[in-house]
């Protein structure tokens, strides 16, 4: 009595075959995952954000586990996009997985670099400009708590790459008031949103009686935030109904995607569900295709801020 | 970042359900065997398995890593695992209280493996507290290589002191340390390594156990010829390589230190490349 489900998405003008995507920092460039299902059965790898420099991160420790989450203090560790095209995208696109990179700088002009290097690549789907990573040492960095940085930012972006690759603006949700900042890229020339990246928490060590992790402060994700991702993706849906969004937050379950994708999200990003089950992905890509069938949803789309009907009618 | 080979990360790991055969109180720890089938004849000494914790509707999200023991491949049960656990936290609490039947889901085997020499030589095993449970499995695969296999082992109190019976007799000599003295002698592993490492001709150390245990025993043996292969420990989310919380700073052969991922280019390293002074810090960037 199940139909087949259309699970073809878009963001921008690309397309996906499937809406569930890898998290940003959560599947590193794919090769440890791929033990686990082959890449390109999902719907993209978001890769770890990455930076024009090889970059160390934060001090150990950098992991707590909290009730139903965890705090995560890494710093954008990586290779630096140099060796990243070289080595990380053209493994994935051997892989046949679509490939949406995410890049994150230090000043405006780091993301342009980054953006134009793009350029030089062909095969990658999306760019993900990650302006909300909690794990830098200085909080003013975090250019997606502030409306006017965040549209510098992304116009940077927009100048290098717009039209080429759809631009989504990775936000945060320790903001008052995320559908202005939301406004402010897509004014800036964002085509989709990625919604939301960590919350910042803090964990004290009660033998130490210190702060546990070495960068004392960390990005909460996990089933813990999920609440707080519905209601951003919700709440800029609502403001922006036109402009898609790439949602995450504490999904683990078929149902935990449905739920983001009821809220208004066009795609949906596994974080840390990976980390306690590597073979997430496509459970919850099984998951959500019974659940939009048993619901009665011939393709994806019909869903995409479906709990948003009565305020429209 | 060196170390790592396209295609080989994980490259043996299956998730998959395994069953609990029995689960024993052995002293602070608890013998826990599985039934896990054909993955043994991939599981080499060194290699940890991730297991999760605590049931479908549990808080706790992220698995838990411990060092496999010993594997076998008796025809009883196919296949089946060791691994001494010390209930410290409540993921290793719910595993300790698991009765003899129930199902849980493992990921295995995961990480390097000590390495084990071709020709006979003079090894030296050194264990603290439950890191003593892989050295009984690697000492029988060095006794089949020929070598001679030494033990040392310590804690901080007898209780914590893991030597198994049917263990001792796969190594040619074990000396126990406890710091209170309640079993073995006095004192700590490290009291008279050089002696023993001179008086014994010892080519190869073989560690695991605390952080600070490997980092005395690399500074000891650092004035001298002996290879240091330790298995680190550091905290965990994944176990697999992807959320890069378990790094240390490693230095490569060109002489740059990078944040290495213990669960993927450890847990066992050698010791001499850890730069043991920068855990908990961030080296310098280089260009």
């Amino acid at each position: 009595m199940n139909m087949p489900v259309d699970m073809s998405t878009t963001l921008g003008n690309a397309w996906f075959p499937t809406p569930i995507f890898t998290a940003s920092g959560c599947a590193s460039s794919g090769k440890e995952l791929s033990q686990f299902f082959p890449l390109k059965d999902v719907g993209a790898i978001v890769t770890k954000s990455v930076m024009s420099k090889p970059r160390h991160g934060r001090p150990t420790p950098r992991m707590a586990e909290t009730p139903s989450g965890m705090l995560n203090s890494i710093g954008l560790q990586g290779p630096g996009i140099d060796s990243f095209l070289a080595n990380d995208v053209p493994w994935l696109l051997e892989q046949k997985a679509r490939v949406v990179v995410s890049i994150a700088g230090e000043t405006i002009e780091e993301y342009a670099t980054l953006a134009r290097k793009l350029r030089s690549v062909s095969g990658i789907s999306a760019v993900e400009v990650n302006i909300s990573c909690p794990n830098v040492e200085n909080r003013g960095l975090v250019f997606a708590c502030d409306p006017d940085a965040s549209r510098r930012v992304i116009d940077g972006v927009r100048k290098t790459i717009g039209g080429e690759l759809p631009i989504i603006a990775k936000l945060s949700p320790d903001v008052t008031n995320l559908p202005e900042i939301a406004r402010g890229v897509v004014d800036a020339g964002a085509d989709a949103l990625a919604l939301i990246n960590t919350v910042l928490g803090m964990v004290i060590n009660v033998d130490t009686m210190k702060p546990h992790l070495g960068g004392k402060t960390g990005g909460l994700s996990g089933p813990a935030i999920k609440p707080v991702a519905v209601r951003a993706i919700y709440q800029v849906h609502a403001a922006l109904p036109e402009v898609p969004i790439l949602g995450m937050g504490g999904v683990s379950s078929g149902r935990d995607a449905f739920e983001l994708i009821l809220a208004g999200a066009s795609a949906v990003s596994v974080g840390t569900a990976s980390f306690g089950n590597p073979s997430a992905l496509v459970k919850i890509q099984e998951e959500l295709r019974e659940i939009l069938s048993a619901k009665g949803f011939a393709t994806l789309k019909q869903a995409v801020g479906y709990a948003h009907r009565e305020e429209n009618a | 970042m060196a170390q790592e080979v396209m295609g080989t990360i994980n490259k043996n790991a299956v998730q998959q359900n395994a069953t609990v055969i029995s689960n024993k109180r052995v002293g602070s720890y608890h013998q826990i065997l599985l039934n896990v089938g054909d993955v043994v004849k991939q599981c080499r000494p060194g290699n940890f398995v991730a297991i999760a914790v605590g049931g479908d509707s549990s808080k706790m999200i992220l698995r838990r890593a411990f060092a496999i023991s010993r594997v076998s491949e008796n025809s009883q049960y196919g296949g089946s695992m060791e691994l001494i656990v010390a209930p410290h936290g409540s993921g290793s609490k719910w595993l300790c209280g698991l009765p003899e039947g129930s199902e849980i889901d493992i990921v295995a085997p995961l990480g390097t493996a000590f390495g084990i020499p071709t020709e006979p030589i003079n090894a030296l095993l050194i264990g603290g507290g439950y890191g003593s449970a892989p050295l009984f499995g690697l000492a029988d695969v060095l006794k089949t290589r020929n070598c001679k296999v030494d033990m040392l082992l310590g804690a901080s109190v007898g209780a914590k002191i893991y030597a198994p019976l049917e263990g001792k007799r796969s190594v040619n000599s074990l000396k126990i340390y406890t710091e209170d003295g309640s079993m073995g002698e006095k004192g700590r592993v490290t009291e008279s390594l050089l002696e023993i490492v001179a008086n014994r001709s010892i080519d190869v150390i073989y560690s695991c156990g605390p952080m600070g245990m490997l980092r005395a025993i690399t500074e000891l043996v650092s004035s001298t010829d002996v290879i240091h292969q330790c298995a680190v420990e550091e905290s965990m989310a994944c176990g697999i390589g992807i959320c890069m919380t378990c790094v240390l700073p490693v230095v490569n052969q060109d002489g740059q230190v990078s944040m290495v991922r213990s669960c993927i280019d450890g847990p066992v390293m050698d010791g001499s490349t850890v730069k043991w002074d920068l855990v908990g810090q961030v080296p310098e960037v280089h260009s």
